[in-house]
């Protein structure tokens, strides 16, 4: 069910370091604070993991890297964050265009239903009025599909509907869906939540060969997962309800597991919490 | 014999209770039934006479029941096409407006205003339709018909009063928008967020988060609103009797001359308070053809529903 070959559908052309630098982020629903100064570097062509227990402001911070944030009702940001030294939330930035630089692939599977698996792989592309000949969108089909781990189970029925796969090929459609526009930086948040043990160790194979070529973020709640495939680990955690999230330490995956500065980030990732 | 153990765990008195909700839901199915078969039959049996009579026993001279019948149910059948094929993009670009576009202020105001328009009696929209759309659109159809006639629904001599099958269709049309404006904006509101977030997440401007998202989900209800405001307009009545001036035994497609098609509905409405005898069993009949176009339209409506209905 996975490829053997892995070709990746961006010829690495790494003409900028694609380094994301947040720093001060603060981020509210209405009234409520979700994160509170929140300072961290993102290393390019590594993968970052976010951990920290439910409602420490994991998937806000990720959604306030390419924007998303603001798309919930009254949802304010302040701070920056800088990708190559530009800033996302600079006055002339349009929103629109941060999120066609900056993947995300969701929790739960979201393929365009109604949609062709052909037409989702290529749909970020037709949105960004690229012009897409029938031969070149057949090229960038496959290179996307493939680089998703999904191009062999899926090459004979392109012309299905996104609702005929699993949920586990719905969640590469949708990897395959942001690889085909090759941003510069693809955030996931818990990409593997709805799948099973086997989607799953596909995914990380997916998520670990994308590092070559991207920025690569993810959330996770499975300490295994965050160890497997990050190289570098980001721990948050919340004082209680009400409360803003907060940055504890940042690191490398070896060092926040084995030897980590704070004794909160010890006791989360040795099971020993609350 | 083993009995296992998978008998009803309900108590007597809830078994009761199931029976009796099952009976009375039963009992409402079979009533809306029986209404209809009677409606039906007694439209026949009083209708009998008209649909056989002859020539000077009929309304207007008509040389059979069909020659008068087939013009009216044309008439119905037109003026309501014509009105939702107005109203449906008006209702879908009302409920995108205020679903998406509007401030939440503005949004709640229109949302109110739409849901007043649904409740002014028919009258009033005649009354507004004749005094006040009628002259101001004479212009429209004089330019019209001088600049597009050789279009077939602007051909023909332009009514200089504007009494027009194209001003009744109007009418019509923002009679019944709101209806389906209301539909329309409870399935935009129920989109999967999944999916906005989706078209979101790739860089879609909110023009195309509604073409990704929003409309593929929303093509059902938006059918089901159309089919709702068709059978609204077919049925109405003082919209079309004060506002189009018609034409006995017209057939055509022509909005914007004086001779205009009547419909069923207005039709017995105009005729109805001087007919006597076997005109009475002609004018019934025509409310049983009217019972069969609804039953037609109906079915219709839901395969195309059926069809188009579902999200692809
Ligand atoms: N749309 C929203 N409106 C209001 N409050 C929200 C919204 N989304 C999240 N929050 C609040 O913000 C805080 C952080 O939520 P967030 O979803 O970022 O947490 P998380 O770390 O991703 O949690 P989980 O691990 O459960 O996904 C929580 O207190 C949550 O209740
Ligand atoms: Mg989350």
């Amino acid at each position: 069910m996975t490829d053997t070959t892995v070709t990746t559908a961006a010829t690495p052309t790494v003409s900028s370091s694609r380094r994301l630098a947040i720093e001060s982020m603060s981020a509210y629903y209405g009234d409520v604070q979700a994160l509170a100064d929140i300072s961290l570097t993102i290393e390019p062509h590594t993968i970052t993991a976010f951990i920290g227990p439910s409602g420490c402001g994991k998937s806000t911070l990720l959604r306030t890297i390419n924007r998303m944030h603001e798309t919930a009702p009254h949802a304010k940001v302040a701070g920056s964050i800088r990708l190559d030294g530009v800033d996302l939330y600079g006055a002339n930035v349009d929103p629109v265009a941060v999120r066609r630089k900056i993947g995300m692939v969701f929790q739960r599977p979201n393929p365009f239903l109604t949609m062709s698996i052909r037409d989702n792989v290529l749909a970020g592309l037709k949105l960004q009025h690229r012009k897409v000949s029938k031969t070149h969108g057949d090229d960038i089909t496959e290179m996307s599909l493939r680089a998703a781990n999904l191009w062999d189970s899926v090459k004979d029925r392109l012309n299905k509907p996104g609702s005929s796969l699993s949920g586990g090929q719905q969640q590469r459609l949708c990897i395959a869906r942001v690889i085909a526009v090759e941003p510069d930086v693809i955030l996931m948040d818990e990409p593997c939540s709805a799948l099973d043990p086997i989607s799953t160790a596909a995914i990380e194979d997916l998520m670990i060969n994308l590092r070559r070529d991207y920025t690569v973020v993810i959330v996770t709640h499975n300490m295994q997962q965050a160890r497997r495939v990050s190289d570098r680990t980001a721990f948050f955690t919340v004082a209680g309800a009400g409360e803003p999230g907060r940055l504890i330490e940042c690191g490398s995956t070896e060092q926040i597991f084995s030897h980590p500065v704070h004794q909160a980030t010890a006791d989360y990732v040795g099971g020993r919490f609350g | 014999m083993t009995t296992l153990a998978f008998t009803s765990t309900l108590s007597r008195p809830e078994r009761a209770t199931a029976a009796t909700v099952r009976g009375a839901v039963a009992g409402a199915g079979l009533l809306v039934t029986v209404v209809l078969i009677g409606v039906g039959a007694f439209l026949a049996v009083a209708g009998w006479p008209g649909l056989t009579a002859s020539s000077s026993e009929l309304p207007l001279g008509a040389s059979n029941f069909w020659a008068l019948a087939a013009p009216l149910v044309f008439g119905s059948v037109w003026s309501a096409v014509l009105a939702v094929l107005i109203a449906v993009p008006a209702a879908v670009g009302v409920a995108l407006y205020v679903t998406w576009f509007a401030p939440r202020a503005v949004a709640g105001f229109l949302a109110a205003l739409v849901d007043v328009l649904a409740a002014v009696p028919s009258v009033v929209y005649g009354l507004w339709g004749l005094m006040a759309l009628a002259p101001g659109l004479a212009p429209v159809y004089a330019w019209l018909g001088e600049h597009l006639g050789w279009f077939p629904l602007f051909a023909g001599q332009p009514s200089a009063t504007g009494r027009t099958i194209a001003t009744g269709a109007l009418v019509l049309a923002i009679m019944i928008m709101p209806i389906i404006a209301a539909m329309c904006r409870e399935v935009f509101q129920r989109t999967p967020r999944a999916s906005i977030e989706a078209a979101q997440g790739l860089g879609a401007t909110r023009w195309e988060v509604i073409r990704l998202a929003v409309l593929p989900f929303a093509r059902g209800g938006i059918i089901c609103g159309a089919m709702l405001g068709l059978g609204r307009a077919l049925g109405e009545t003082m919209a079309i009797a004060m506002v189009v001036s018609p034409a006995p035994f017209l057939i055509g497609f022509s909005v914007i001359t004086s001779a205009n098609p009547n419909t069923v509905a207005a039709f017995i409405a105009q005729v109805f308070p001087e007919a006597h005898d076997v005109e009475v069993s002609a004018l019934i009949g025509l409310g049983l053809a009217m019972f069969l176009i609804t039953f037609i339209v109906n079915a219709c409506a839901r395969r195309v529903a059926r069809i188009y209905g579902e999200p692809r």
